[in-house]
């Protein structure tokens, strides 16, 4: 175990370096001149000069690199364009707001993902097997954006049941908990959207194959009962892969997120991405890609190391 | 892994020819093409039927705007403002400029299906030129190729489209540039390990002890294989890129108006939700229609192609 542990962790360090050349390289490569931008059409040549001086864009690449990657190891991530704030401050609150909706969404796709697909795994063909089947197949190709539309005319502005938008009333003495679920219960539900189909749909088949194995008839056949054998014996085998999808999904959702605040004003890094996009606000595009992007290779990194705790066959492998 | 070029040969006996028309007999007993099997096993799947004649309808459909489109999408007749499903002369209603949804959305069909189909295109025959040479010499050349393409693959893959999209700016081409390079990681790495995985077969091992050079073996005995994976990974990414293009549209990232698109479409309801639902609703059901087609056409490819599952 502990050998995969330090070869899965080793991995994941060329792939993080190749990522923030990546991310470097991608506002290197936009047209135009950032310097231009920063100063204006009015700019004289000098001036112009002197900026690009005392930004360091006369070093080669590779020293730009070295000396942006060393900023961002520190936590600088450099100066918002459109703001003027450090993008430090601007990014993580967001992210933080993400890292909530990420949850309450990760929450509905298990409780209804293994729910729906162990129910539908263990009672194939039934009614409810193809109804949730072919409602899954609906829920995992509809656009998130578009949900969340249908979800906001309904709930929101028909019923009146949830808030639109945002993440918490008006009145500031109202930052509690309770208000943030209300208000986190739309967008939850519009992100975990897919994922939760997907999961449903992943569920059933890893179920469908582990109950046909050998060793669940012979338990039949000892006289357990269908729920001993189902939650105790068939959930550790049909587990390993639920949890590598689940694992992948947690990217999604945080991918996936952008849309949904966007639809909602949800104040989250997606939000922030697709504003500051629309700002040309490239520093604080790029801090929050590197960092979203991080986690997610964490969150994928700490997968294979349960699913590797889970099934021995994985880490002798 | 699916073999789809292996002979079937022995499977089918000729019998001995009697008659004097043995040309037609021989015509009867003929191994079927690999076309006919193909077609044969596709066609039993009558979902899958349905959503490829449902998928080749709208793609007609949007090629035909030009022709069967009632009124120009750009233009708007403003007397008749959000006017609902079913206004006379307006079966799909009008949206918040009062222009015809139905003319929009065969136009816009036109660039949601292109911002899918094209890149899911492009990306799959650079990604079958990546996984093929990974695969099959493996090595450093694998190692250079494959170590690069997880760097890709690790970022979210909506967050690496749409700040793709964001920093080149809108426009169809940066989009469809944009979708492309999300997918080259995941299409390569289908068609990587279906190289490998055709490599270690044994009909290649005999190719080679036959004294097949490696560019026969290559392109006669793998290519072939590998191709079937990364077609039926394929369909299902149509369906998927076509609502993530749709999205990119919708935040502003895709063309530019008053050109229509579906995810465009979705967004110009936003304003009338209450008022007005079926601006947005129309378009996205569009959406929904063919995202799913396409997922149930790769399903049915997926059986059809597959020789242990078909029959």
């Amino acid at each position: 175990m502990l050998k995969f542990l330090v070869y899965r962790v080793a991995t994941i360090v060329p792939v993080l370096i190749g990522v923030s050349i990546v991310v470097f390289l991608m506002m290197k490569l936009i047209p135009g001149d950032p310097v231009e931008a920063i100063l204006g059409p009015a700019a004289t040549t000098e001036k112009i000069e002197i900026v690009r001086k005392s930004l360091g864009l006369d070093r080669p690449f590779y020293v730009q690199y070295f000396r942006w990657l060393w900023k961002v190891l520190q936590g600088d991530f450099g100066t918002s364009i459109a703001v003027n704030v450090p993008v430090s401050q601007l990014v993580w609150p967001k992210f933080w707001n993400t890292v909530l909706l990420t949850a309450g969404s990760l929450v509905i796709c298990i409780v209804v993902g293994l729910g729906v697909g162990i129910v539908s795994g263990t009672r194939q063909y039934s009614w409810f097997d193809r109804l949730s089947m072919s409602f899954t197949l609906i829920v995992a190709n509809t656009p998130a954006f578009w949900l969340g539309l249908i979800l906001m005319v309904v709930l929101a502005l028909y019923l009146g049941w949830f808030p639109a938008t945002g993440m918490y009333s008006m009145r500031a003495a109202d930052k509690t908990w309770a208000d943030l679920i209300h208000h986190m219960v739309l967008p939850a539900i519009t992100t975990a959207s897919v994922s939760a189909a997907i999961i449903a749909r992943l569920v059933r088949s890893s179920f469908l194959d582990v109950i046909r194995k050998h060793y669940i008839t012979a338990l039949r056949a000892k006289g357990l009962s269908e729920r001993d054998i189902i939650l105790r014996h068939g959930m550790k085998n049909a587990l390993p892969p639920i949890i590598n999808i689940v694992g992948l999904q947690v990217g999604y959702l945080m991918g996936g997120a952008l849309f949904t605040e966007v639809v909602f004003s949800w104040p989250g890094i997606g939000l922030q991405i697709y504003s500051s996009i629309v700002a040309r606000d490239l520093p604080v595009v790029q801090a929050a890609v590197l960092v979203t992007t991080f986690v997610f290779v964490l969150v994928n990194l700490g997968t294979d190391v349960v699913v590797a705790a889970l099934d021995p066959r994985i880490r002798r492998a | 892994m699916s073999v789809v070029n292996l002979p079937l040969k022995d499977q089918r006996t000729t019998p001995v020819t009697t008659g004097a028309d043995a040309a037609a007999e021989a015509r009867m007993f003929r191994r079927p093409s690999e076309w006919r099997i193909f077609w044969e096993a596709f066609s039993r799947d009558r979902l899958a039927l349905g959503a490829a004649a449902l998928i080749g309808l709208v793609c007609l459909a949007a090629v035909l705007a030009p022709v069967l489109s009632p009124y120009d999408p750009t233009v708007g007749d403003n007397s008749l403002r959000l006017a609902p499903v079913g206004t006379p002369g307006h079966p799909l209603g009008l949206d918040g400029q009062g222009r015809d949804i139905l003319s929009r959305l065969l136009w816009g069909g036109q660039v949601s299906l292109a911002i899918a189909l094209l890149p899911v295109a492009v990306a799959s025959i650079i990604s079958v030129v990546l996984g093929l040479v990974a695969g099959f010499f493996g090595g450093k050349v694998d190692m250079l190729i494959m170590r690069s393409l997880d760097v890709f693959f690790a970022f979210p893959a909506v967050l690496l489209a749409v700040a793709i999209a964001g920093v080149l700016g809108p426009g169809m081409l940066n989009v469809m540039l944009s979708i492309t390079i999300v997918l080259i990681p995941y299409i390569s790495r289908v068609a990587y390990m279906a190289t490998v995985t055709v490599k270690n077969e044994l009909f290649v091992d005999q190719a080679r002890v036959s004294g097949a050079r490696p560019r026969q073996i290559l392109f006669h005995h793998i290519l072939p294989n590998t191709l079937s994976p990364v077609i039926v990974y394929g369909s299902t990414l149509v369906g998927i890129m076509i609502v993530l293009g749709a999205g990119l549209s919708f935040l502003g990232l895709g063309i530019t108006p008053p050109k229509p698109d579906w995810g465009i479409m979705c967004a110009d309801g936003r304003n009338f939700l209450l008022v007005a639902p079926h601006v947005s609703a129309v378009p996205g059901i569009m959406l929904i229609l063919v995202a799913m087609s396409f997922n149930i056409v790769g399903d049915g490819l997926r059986d059809a192609l597959d020789p242990k599952l078909r029959r």
